[in-house]
């Protein structure tokens, strides 16, 4: 299909669909079921089969009509992880129950990986599945786990095999996080707020029906998951210079001449040049996926923008000196998405330190790109062939 | 075309500019590569004359920037960039930069400044646009190797040159139009092969001019420099006959786009020479072994070229926006320029330290040639603006002003 065509389509579409007529809920259903939601994926399955360049086109006819949004923001992990998870792993069934009432944002979903005990390790996890009946029994603790309070549903890696080493003993699901004995309690974290939850397993009752890929082979489909967070976390869309917090900085530069030595003059520009470079690597990143000819180049954004926003969030509240002494507010909310640019310099230098945690570590990442792009000679692994309840932990 | 973003140019790599770094890179491999190079530093032919000759005539690259009605192949800045990468994987002592884009663009920028010779007078010998274009097509297939007499390290947007003026008029010049220059330009870039120099003088007005490297009272004596593949020289003028090519704001503005140009162009020599050395420095690791195993396995080692990986990849992108928005005359190019060279020195420099460290005892002997890399990166580095003098030039570009 060429662009003018898909286009053509998307006003026909909406000749037919008057997003300001129409209830939100059943334009984004009529819209998924026209393969206009995400023209890259399969026919009937919300997209059309097309490349993945072709979406902006899309995306810029029904902004131009002012339709309704699906969402997508608060559901990055629904639509960034979980969706492309099911594509690939999931079978026909949950494809048709789950696809749609992501895309629509009918459905917020969150991930239910690392645990107390396995962090950078995640197949080391304890997390118990059980074969009960038609189902499983699950029961044991996650943490780190955003949105976990406003998600319907839960992506799960657990261990359904203890026998067996650590990579093969896994099994994914998607558990119901209204299911009884799922008991969600929000971590406090060092900004004072609780943006995160740690989610308590017991004996909680999962279908088989709910299970993605086979028994024992969650691992591979836990790495598409990362995969897309890490394409999701390091390279969105084009912004514009000075997005993101270089914006803040050099706001406060602007308006703040009593503010300026020589000293912190050399290192805004340094980081204003750093920034402005990890935004055009970003585009030629976005331009390599679009021309389909994705590179390597994703692992490396988003170990950028975590050293750029420590960097430049540190700067930030040197530059403003005696009120950098100040922070905004210490009291613990509810867990509510995180207001990165709405709050101050400090709250922006703690919260800048889970950038090279969340989402893999910044070693971990360094590993992968020696290994993976690079081809230098893996870490030893010596709990390659021992049995998961024989480690030592 | 979809691949590319509403606001910003395409920053991938054209299969014509992949084609031409290619063929360029095999060439350089073919005619004795690094080993080659190294002999030439000590020896009283720095620049590889031949190697030069071979690219301009077979590949078109001296020419590149020139319009194909001068007998150029009418390419972009794009394509200069891509040549310049696989130049700089190989530190080829050739005068690409110096003749190529630094006075070709100066050339440039005084024919399309200066008035079409049909509006000169009949009969005159010599007007500034007809030697502008004469000079482009005769520099178009290599047979003139032209640079312009200003210090390597002269960053774009630095103020015009005065170390050379205008002298007074020696008897008969006022009937052949010649004007005596006096003066001296230390460090000058890709000079030693040079049988032309774009000279600007200090006066009134400023003005860029056009000197015989032939003629009675020019002088050039080689620097023993830092980076030998790209040997600098001193030039003095007493009272060398020059011819003027520009002056005033002309000169100025053909003064600021060589430059502008030498650094966006000098960028991207600076990714493909930071390409090769972390090329050079995996081979190396990988094969290298010590506690009996591959001083690649080590995480020291591994996470720091992470980062080197990271750094280019990086550099990459700022240079080809570079090279997109001169291509383009984009009017974000000063900062596009600034940000890239910027950036790619430190890149460059890391790269080049990082080979000679990871290389360990071998990586510091005049026979490997890994040295030769760190002196070109770090000669790089200050070449047409250190990384601080392009933060300066940014502070006003971008408006973040000094305290």
């Amino acid at each position: 299909m060429t662009p003018e065509e898909l286009r053509e389509r998307v006003r026909a579409f909406l000749a037919e669909h008057d997003p300001h007529e129409m209830p939100r809920q059943d334009f984004l259903n009529a819209r998924f079921d026209a393969g206009l939601a995400w023209v890259h994926y399969p026919e009937g399955l919300g997209g059309l089969g097309l490349s993945r360049s072709l979406q902006q086109i899309v995306d810029a006819e029904f902004a131009a009509a002012r339709s309704p949004g699906h969402n997508a923001e608060l559901n990055a992990i629904g639509l960034g992880m979980a969706a492309p998870t099911i594509l690939a792993y999931g079978n026909d069934e949950q494809r048709r129950r789950w696809l749609r009432e992501l895309w629509t944002g009918r459905e917020i979903w969150c991930q239910l990986f690392s645990e107390p005990g396995a962090g950078s390790d995640l197949a080391s996890l304890a997390t118990r599945a059980v074969p009960d009946g038609d189902g499983w029994v699950v029961s044991g603790q996650k943490v780190w786990t955003s949105l976990a309070h406003e998600s319907r549903r839960g992506l799960l890696l657990t261990r359904t095999d203890p026998d067996v080493p650590k990579h093969a003993g896994l099994t994914y699901f998607a558990v119901d996080m209204t299911a009884p004995g799922v008991d969600v309690r929000p971590l406090r974290q060092i900004t004072g707020e609780a943006e995160f939850n740690e989610v308590f397993l017991t004996d909680v009752q999962i279908p088989d029906a709910d299970r993605i890929g086979p028994v024992g082979e969650g691992w591979k489909v836990a790495n598409a998951t990362l995969m897309s967070e890490r394409v999701s976390i390091g390279a969105s869309r084009a912004a514009p210079r000075e997005a993101g917090m270089i914006g803040a900085a050099a706001a406060t530069w602007r308006s703040r001449p009593e503010l300026r030595t020589p000293g912190l003059h050399d290192r805004l520009l340094q980081l204003w040049i750093d920034a402005e470079v990890a935004r055009l690597a970003g585009e030629r990143l976005r331009q390599q996926l679009a021309a389909g000819r994705p590179g390597p180049e994703g692992s490396a954004a988003k170990l950028v923008l975590a050293t750029l926003n420590q960097e430049i969030s540190a700067f930030e509240v040197e530059l403003a000196g005696g009120d950098g002494l100040r922070y905004d507010d210490w009291s613990l909310h509810p867990p509510q998405h995180a207001l990165f640019y709405g709050r101050g310099p400090g709250y922006r230098y703690l919260r800048a330190r889970a950038n090279s945690i969340e989402g893999g570590t910044s070693e971990i990442l360094r590993n992968i790109i020696a290994e993976r792009v690079l081809g230098l000679p893996p870490e030893p692994r010596v709990d390659k062939d021992i049995p998961w309840k024989d480690l030592p932990r | 075309m979809s691949a590319v973003g509403q606001d910003l140019p395409d920053l991938l790599y054209s299969d014509t500019e992949r084609a031409l770094a290619d063929a360029l890179g095999s060439l350089l491999a073919d005619r004795g590569g690094v080993d080659k190079v190294l002999a030439r530093t000590e020896s009283a032919e720095t620049y590889d004359d031949g190697l030069w000759q071979t690219i301009a005539g077979e590949l078109g690259c001296a020419g590149l920037l020139i319009p194909e009605r001068d007998g150029g192949a009418g390419a972009s800045y794009r394509e200069a960039c891509s040549a310049a990468e696989a130049l700089g994987a190989s530190v080829a002592p050739v005068p690409f930069l110096g003749s190529a884009v630094v006075a070709t663009a100066a050339l440039l920028s005084v024919a399309s400044g200066a008035p079409s010779d049909t509006t000169a007078a009949a009969g005159t010998p010599f007007t500034p646009a007809r030697a502008a274009a004469d000079l482009l097509r005769r520099m178009a297939d290599g047979s003139v190797t032209a640079t312009l007499a200003a210090p390597f390290a002269a960053a774009p947007g630095s103020a015009f040159p005065v170390s050379v003026r205008v002298a007074g008029p020696k008897p008969g010049d006022a009937q052949t139009g010649v004007a005596r220059l006096r003066g001296t330009v230390s460090g000058v870039a890709d000079a030693l092969p040079a049988s032309v120099l774009l000279v600007p003088a200090d006066g009134v007005p400023n003005a860029l001019y056009l000197v015989d490297m032939a003629s009675p009272g020019v002088a050039k004596a080689p620097v023993v420099s830092l980076d030998m593949t790209r040997q600098l020289c001193d030039l003095s003028f007493d009272d060398a006959p020059g011819r003027l090519l520009a002056s005033g704001p002309a000169a100025s503005q053909a003064l600021d786009a060589a430059l502008t140009a030498g650094a966006a162009v000098l960028a991207a020599e600076q990714v493909g020479l930071a390409q090769r050395c972390l090329d050079m420095t995996l081979a190396y690791v990988k094969a290298r072994h010590q506690f009996a195993r591959p001083v690649g396995s080590f995480q020291a080692l591994k996470h720091r070229l992470a980062d080197v990986w990271v750094s280019v990849s990086q550099a990459r992108a700022a240079s080809r926006y570079a090279a997109a928005c001169l291509a383009t005359g984009n009017s974000d190019a000063k900062v596009a320029v600034s940000v890239a060279k910027a950036y790619c020195s430190q890149t460059a420099v890391l790269a080049a330290q990082e080979c000679l460290q990871m290389h360990g005892g071998i990586g510091f002997t005049w026979e490997h040639p890994a040295h030769l890399y760190l002196k070109r990166a770090k000669a790089d580095s200050i070449g047409f603006g250190t990384p601080d003098a392009h933060r300066a030039a940014l502070a006003s570009l971008v408006n973040l002003p000094a305290p």
